[in-house]
């Protein structure tokens, strides 16, 4: 593509897909991501491609399972209530060390939910959301830009690391349209000695055992692969916070309205930085430990469009140096930059006000 | 510059296809911008609308905003009474006369009125009512030249290629009509 | 007539099935026909939950675990990914009439280019002798220690004959272990439900009565004679669906 071009953010993320190389999309439709899967089944077909409605999200996600298999890349999108149904697959291809995408875009609340746009899935994707203490791999975009690269991002680490990556978007981010280029992004030859071909005697490997089944060394495995993801594969974007009062914790659009309200805020004096956590796992710890320890920094601030979720991580990065201060919008409510300055101008009077 | 624009009527209105053209002529104009429209259940029953963020700097939510809108385009009366409210004192709002028999409530915002159907009637086809109040948009904002929509609408209409002239000649009718000083009858 | 030939689709390692269970015969069947049609190296095999979850240890091909019931959803990624590799299931009735009933039936209705080798024990096996889809009426079992009772547990599904009101269905076959014969005419079910898969029609299946003695609490001679005077009657044998036979007529 190479050109910049005006795209729904569902409809972008799959042609980033596309561009990566991903020829098999298996899903079920649920709004607000419907797009996607109806984007696939128009392309797919056209390079070549294999897309497939599926019944449920369960055999879904057991389809992208079973192409995984095979070492093809594949993807299945869904939106919260689905994902839920998913979490028995994923859980499936961690044990399995199946490479695999799957994107999110989140409804607000439990159960059925409401489709405005919502960050109430942090907790099942941080944790795990499916059984057995497994570690999901999580990109979090703020831009429909982002989404696609992330995208292409997210094949490469599934391959690097042999397990599910998990993109966590939000209803605001499918729908939109913005201008994109989305770059081709081919996989790159890697060790697929692993995976389910055909096999017979000397044909130069071993057997191989799709094989989701607790075996001795899976486990040690699973945790040191966790141990180097947290280690490497850590994203954060911070924006001016080497001089700032108050630093704001958000993720994906979230983060953009928020620095709308530092703009806002740094033309009223106020020094305000933003840490978005890119990664939100592995959690960017580091980061906010080390913003906690300046001087200059009175208390941090989370914001979220849920009743707060990842402000439980940004507590632990801070470790008890600093006050983190907490604004959730949910109740089909959407944040404004004028709600995030008034919080913070707020929390500055409680704090005693301008400090010299 | 930052232009939030809130385009909104029924579905048939062309409401999606003159929102993508003044968000693809920003784009082609080198700002930034976002399109952003009402969804899933929020499209039942209601009005259809879109919102159309187009600045020169980074834009933080594209959801529209009470109190932040710069510009509503309005076609019809459900339209008016959902977003003359979200106007930010001094914005436009800029409704389809034909077919809104309520009056503004709001005195401090810039009313113009274009009796739209009436003029897309006069030009042999009643579907061009967007073009028209696309002209008046952009005649009266001076967001993106008019010139470079012009070039625009031959590229958005390429499938389609005998809708060119219409469009072309319903899109110069509204800029005419502004640039006349039309609008101020309600 | 030639000396006993053993299949080297199967990796030799010793079954870890009950003694009189017929699960041993099953693989061989399936691994013979494999052999015999020259698509060893490109046979891919969908395990269950339940007792053939170790099957990857018998048979000697590429393998997959899938979770319970999930299989064909597993096999149709597999094969929609490699659509020239031969892909086969292997299930219990816990695992494709009851959990994974939703799977099963899509796949027949699809007409998924996959094969299905179905084993109906009327019981869940690994589990200790529940309570299966297919556990006849009167039947007792771990959770219907009383007697399976229509009024509240249902009556026992025949799978053969529900997959057949699907278009999509190629080849569905119900076949028994209980006698040479009946052994004989399983083995060329197996091969003629993979040779349709080799030649892309859509979905086929054989479903194997099998026995449970464990379960069942009694020897491998009863078993046998349960399942012929018990099973049989309620799960008649023959063919349900062969699209090839009237396509060839």
């Amino acid at each position: 593509m190479g050109k910049k071009i005006l795209m729904k953010g569902s409809e972008a993320m799959a042609e980033a897909a596309i561009q990566a190389g991903c020829r098999l999309y298996f899903g079920y439709p649920i709004t607000p991501q419907s797009e996607l899967p109806e984007y696939m089944a128009a392309r797919l077909p056209g390079v070549g491609g294999t897309f497939l409605q599926a019944e449920s999200e369960l055999a879904a996600i057991n389809m992208v399972y079973g192409a995984a298999g095979t070492a093809h890349r594949v993807m299945t999108s869904s939106s919260s209530p689905g994902v839920s149904l998913m979490q028995e697959g994923i859980s499936y291809a961690a044990a399995a060390e199946l490479p695999l995408v799957v994107i999110n875009v989140m409804r607000a609340g439990p159960g059925l939910g409401t489709i405005v746009p919502s960050q109430t899935d942090y907790f099942q994707a941080t944790r795990g959301g499916g059984n057995g203490g497994y570690r999901t791999l999580i990109l979090s975009p703020a831009s429909v830009q982002e989404a696609c690269d992330l995208v292409a991002l997210a094949f490469e680490l599934a391959e690097r690391y042999r397990q599910p990556v998990l993109l966590l978007g939000d209803a605001m981010m499918a729908q939109m349209m913005e201008p994109v280029e989305i770059k081709e992004a081919p996989p790159k030859p890697y060790d697929i000695a692993w995976a389910a071909r055909g096999w017979k005697p000397d044909c130069g490997r071993a057997r191989a055992v799709i094989n989701p089944r607790s075996k001795p060394g899976l486990e040690a495995r699973l945790q040191e692969k966790y141990r180097r993801m947290a280690k490497e594969e850590v994203r954060v974007e911070e924006v001016d916070t080497e001089d700032a009062e108050y630093v704001i914790a958000a993720y994906g659009t979230v983060a953009r309205i928020a620095k709308n309200a530092i703009k806002t805020l740094r033309g009223m004096g106020v020094r305000v930085g933003l840490i978005r956590p890119i990664t939100l796992y592995p959690f960017p710890y580091e980061a906010f430990s080390r913003a906690a320890a300046r001087e200059t920094l009175r208390s941090f601030v989370d914001f979220e469009i849920s009743e707060g979720q990842m402000v439980e991580d940004v507590r632990l990065g801070v470790g008890g140096q600093k006050p983190v201060a907490f604004h959730g919008w949910y109740d089909l409510e959407l944040p404004t930059p004028q709600q995030m300055v008034d919080f913070i101008l707020a929390l500055r009077q409680k704090e005693g006000g301008e400090r010299q | 510059m930052y232009e939030q624009i809130v385009f909104s009527g029924f579905g048939g209105q062309g409401i999606q296809s003159m929102s993508k053209m003044l968000a693809r002529c920003a784009m082609a104009a080198g700002l930034q911008v976002s399109w952003m429209p009402a969804y899933g259940g929020a499209m039942r029953g209601g009005t259809s609308n879109v919102t159309v963020i187009v600045s020169d700097g980074e834009i933080a939510s594209p959801m529209p905003c009470a109190g932040e809108v710069t510009a509503a385009v309005v076609m019809n009366n459900p339209s008016l009474v959902k977003f003359e409210s979200y106007l930010r004192p001094g914005g436009l709002l800029l409704l389809n006369r034909s077919l809104i028999d309520l009056r503004p409530v709001r005195g401090d915002v810039e009313v113009l009125a274009v009796p739209a159907n009436e003029m897309a009637e006069e030009l042999g086809n009643a579907r061009a009512t967007n073009m028209i109040m696309l002209g008046c948009l952009l005649a009266r904002t001076g967001m993106v030249l008019p010139s470079v929509m012009e070039g625009m609408i031959g590229e958005f209409f390429a499938a389609k290629e005998k809708l060119i002239p219409l469009n072309r000649e319903a899109f110069g009718l509204g800029v005419r009509f502004v640039k006349e000083g039309g609008g101020h009858d309600l | 007539m030639s000396a006993f030939h053993k299949t080297p689709v199967l990796t030799g390692a010793p079954f870890h099935y009950c003694p009189g269970c017929t699960h041993g015969i099953i693989h061989r069947l399936i691994a013979e026909a494999i052999e015999e049609l020259g698509i060893w190296e490109r046979t891919i095999g969908i395990g269950p939950v339940g007792c053939a979850c170790y099957c990857y240890d018998y048979f000697n091909l590429d393998m997959y675990i899938a979770a319970h019931g999930r299989a064909p959803a597993v096999a149709t990624g597999a094969k929609r990914a490699d659509p020239e590799k031969i892909v086969f299931t292997y299930q219990g009735d816990g695992d494709l009439a009851a959990i994974g009933a939703g799977e099963i039936n899509h796949a027949a209705i699809r007409g998924e280019k996959i094969t299905t080798f179905f084993v109906n024990n009327a019981i869940f096996g690994m589990t200790g002798g529940q309570m299966a889809p297919t556990t006849l009426i009167g039947q007792k079992a771990t959770t219907a220690p009383y007697g399976r009772d229509s009024e509240t547990m249902g009556w026992p599904v025949r799978v053969c004959e529900m997959l057949a009101t699907h278009e999509g269905s190629y080849y569905l076959e119900r076949v028994a272990l209980d006698t040479t014969a009946h052994i004989r005419g399983a083995k060329k079910a197996v091969v003629k439900a993979l040779r349709y898969q080799m030649e892309g029609k859509g979905f086929s299946m054989v479903e194997v009565l099998s026995t449970c003695p464990t379960n069942w609490g009694k020897s491998p001679g009863e078993a046998m004679e349960w399942l012929q005077n018990e099973m049989i009657p309620y799960y008649p044998l023959g063919v349900y669906k062969d699209k090839g036979a009237t396509e060839n007529v």
